[in-house]
């Protein structure tokens, strides 16, 4: 019981920081259809901007300020390389996002370094939060999911009570429609592109401190969050918030236990030793295996529902 | 992205060419015979049959693939158990054919992962195999029996009985059995591309809603052309476990994949020989530049970023249509606009490399002193006069840029519409 709580609540922060990132690179894939590689990229630059603003300035305005320089950057990239690239298509556009995540992480190794560099955890949210049974939980968990669920209520009001929510919403289906309105839609596109980014730079800041800034960081999400995306549908917001859920509970659940298909055939009497055939197989604990879980998610809902758990469009 | 390949050219000259490369291959080690340079044709003969494949799919396919070191390494690791096999004597294969068993491995693979890869196309399709890579990574490292953990797994190719005094013990006989295997993935790579289903492929990626409407099955389309690519990318990693007597868990990583990626893209997906062109210069930025300047990684980021603003045809791109001008005598029209680009790109370059390289020594390598050599000249990181030097580079070439680039844009555009314009002239 104790176990499952616990286990449960360190899940649900990891899976509402996963959809930290997975939101932005959401709402970019679905305004633009461009899908940002370098997405994790912007995490881990938030990370980095976030450690050495809190080192001068305090933590609370490295999480205003940090955000804010990763979105001006991401809007940056949009106006001076992505757009230069759209009038070749979407492949480009990945092709491109493809090589500045490789030019980033040299970047960051250029300036910082190559080995992790410290952002501690403030003082203020040090220490436990409450304690179940006997385990504590401490308050920067609390604190992640706090920022994250903020973060998930002021996107949907944003988008759909605000007057540039709609038009983003509007330019998303009719581009040109809007456009013969008057709104400037490449504009709104550097500024959606810009958002997620920030998105993306807020993730960095909160989860900097909660695992390492190191210029691996980027590669550790990476991926993972590609599949969120896919598996929840690709570009439903909904669907990646399940999907980030459902990934950090199962991760988080599977590095806990330890059993593997052996002991289960124990259970029942088929005792296996080294030499039974495909005992490598049936010796893996689930614990083994957590690396592969996301990944063999994404194969097991391609195969069953292509279009993704909330996905509306046959991609 | 075009394919630009001269359809009814007359056989004859194809001839020619074809058999220029079978020359060039078997030259080439006595051409360049300095110290390492036998191990570096090997290994860009490997890169060519691999990025060969890959780009079946991204050129020819539209498909960009994030995992297609999955087959090659695949291949590796059943073309070296293999190997091991052949040794214990409980299996009886030539060297020679070795490859194969890598491509078939490959293929296997294609047929199994492709089948859910391929269910998707476009941008989808590209995370759907960065996932794959992932997966099969993570596994490989769940199961060291087969994959060797973090060491590998290493073999002697010197095995069974000479052949005709072949032993593969020498760098010479393995290069000659790559180039070999070169020549002929080639030629099927490209007569792939005139056969129906290379035709499909290239109509699938250009407009797959027509082609279904004239009744092809675009996913089976994508799915046929991937096992093929995936058998040639085994081979691929046959070659190498033969090269390098070892497959590591690195062969089937993520990175690996990018790798190719980056240089078959650097050379130009929109040409047939563009990754031959990506793979030497692949092999020569990993080997050759990584010895030279720590900073390897990023200029090959910069570049490659630069390739996909600027010149999406890659390197062949930029050859087809600087010779096409040699061709139609344009050369002395555009040149007073074009050496200027050329100056400022050079200007802008070098300006870029000096920021760089003193960026690095300041944070990587201050212990090593403070002086950065290049070109001739020694600059020191910490002084300002060198930042300045870097800075006003950069400057002037960005001022030239901006100032000939409108007419260069034009000079070279008039050149393109008369030379069409010529080559219409010419069909009529």
């Amino acid at each position: 019981m104790e176990f499952t709580l616990i286990t449960l609540l360190n899940g649900v922060s990891y899976g509402l920081l996963l959809f930290m990132l997975s939101s932005g690179l959401t709402l970019i894939f679905s305004m633009m259809g461009v899908l940002n590689f370098a997405h994790a990229s912007f995490y881990m630059i938030g990370a980095y901007f976030a450690a050495m603003l809190s080192a001068h300035f305090g933590f609370w305005t490295a999480l205003v300020a940090a955000p804010l320089l990763v979105g001006v950057l991401g809007a940056l990239v949009e106006r001076y390389g992505l757009r230069t690239v759209h009038k070749y298509g979407h492949i480009p556009e990945l092709l491109f996002t493809f090589g500045l995540s490789y030019v980033i992480v040299e970047v960051v190794q250029l300036i910082w370094g190559r080995a992790s560099i410290p952002y501690p955890i403030p003082a203020s949210l040090d220490g436990p939060l409450f304690t179940l049974y006997t385990t504590t939980f401490p308050i920067y968990r609390g604190f992640i999911m706090l920022v994250a669920v903020a973060m998930l209520i002021s996107i949907y009001l944003l988008l759909t009570k605000t007057r540039i929510g709609l038009i983003i919403q509007a330019a998303l289906t009719h581009p040109d429609a809007v456009e013969a309105l008057g709104h400037n839609v490449p504009r709104v596109f550097m500024l959606v592109f810009g958002g997620g980014c920030a998105l993306a730079g807020l993730a960095g800041v909160v989860g900097g401190n909660a695992f390492v800034t190191e210029p691996g960081m980027a590669a550790t999400l990476g991926s993972i969050i590609f599949v969120v995306v896919v598996v929840g549908g690709m570009g439903s917001l909904a669907g990646a918030f399940v999907a980030s859920l459902l990934i950090g509970i199962l991760q988080t659940f599977a590095v806990a236990l330890d059993y593997s298909l052996s002991t289960v055939l124990q259970m029942v009497g088929v005792v296996m030793n080294v030499s039974s055939p495909l005992y490598a197989l049936f010796s893996l604990t689930i614990s083994q295996i957590a690396p592969v879980m996301p990944y063999f998610l994404l194969v097991l809902i391609l195969i069953f529902r292509p279009r993704g758990l909330l996905g509306t469009r046959e991609g | 992205m075009k394919t630009n390949q001269i359809v009814n050219r007359s056989s004859a000259s194809r001839w020619v060419t074809w058999s220029a490369f079978a020359v060039l291959l078997i030259i080439a080690p006595k051409i360049f015979h300095q110290g390492a340079s036998l191990s570096l044709l090997s290994q860009i003969g490997t890169l060519m049959i691999f990025g060969l494949s890959f780009n079946m799919l991204l050129g020819q396919g539209g498909m960009l693939s994030f995992g297609h070191a999955v087959y090659s390494g695949l291949g590796a690791f059943f073309a070296i158990h293999a190997m091991n096999l052949a040794a214990d004597g409980s299996f009886s294969i030539p060297v020679t054919l070795i490859p194969l068993v890598g491509g078939i491995a490959g293929m296997f693979f294609g047929v199994l992962f492709g089948y859910v890869t391929t269910k998707k196309s476009g941008t989808t399709f590209s995370m759907i195999t960065l996932g794959m890579v992932e997966l099969v990574f993570a596994s490989s490292l769940m199961f060291p029996k087969f994959f060797g953990g973090e060491g590998g797994i290493s073999t002697n190719r010197v095995i069974g009985k000479a052949f005709f005094g072949i032993t593969y013990g020498p760098q010479i006989e393995v290069y000659y059995l790559i180039a070999f295997w070169l020549f002929i993935c080639t030629i099927a790579m490209f007569a792939f591309t005139h056969t129906p289903l290379g035709r499909m492929i290239n109509a699938v990626r250009d407009n797959p809603e027509r082609a279904e409407f004239i009744g092809y099955d675009t996913q089976w389309v994508r799915y046929l052309t991937l096992i093929l690519s995936a058998f040639f990318a085994g081979i691929a990693g046959g070659l190498s476990a033969i090269n390098f007597e070892i497959v590591t868990a690195e062969n089937v990583s993520a990175i690996r994949s990018g790798a190719v990626l980056l240089f078959s893209f650097i050379g130009g997906i929109g040409y047939f020989f563009g990754p031959l062109i990506g793979a030497v210069v692949g092999v020569f930025l990993t080997v050759m530049l990584s010895d030279f300047t720590k900073a390897w990684q990023l200029y090959l980021g910069i570049f490659f970023i630069l390739i996909v603003m600027y010149a999406p045809g890659g390197l062949a791109g930029i050859w087809v249509a600087n010779y096409r001008m040699v061709k139609f005598g344009k050369l002395r029209q555009i040149w007073p606009s074009l050496w200027k680009m050329i100056l400022s790109g050079l200007l802008i370059f070098s300006g870029l490399v000096l920021s760089i390289e003193m960026l690095y020594q300041r944070s990587l390598g201050l212990d090593q002193g403070p002086e950065v050599t290049l070109f001739g000249i020694a600059f020191n990181c910490l002084a300002n006069s060198s930042w300045l030097i870097a800075g006003a580079l950069c400057l002037a070439g960005i001022g030239i840029f901006s100032v000939s680039r409108a007419a260069f844009t034009s000079v070279w555009n008039s050149a393109v519409s008369e030379i069409e314009s010529a080559i219409l002239k010419g069909y009529e």
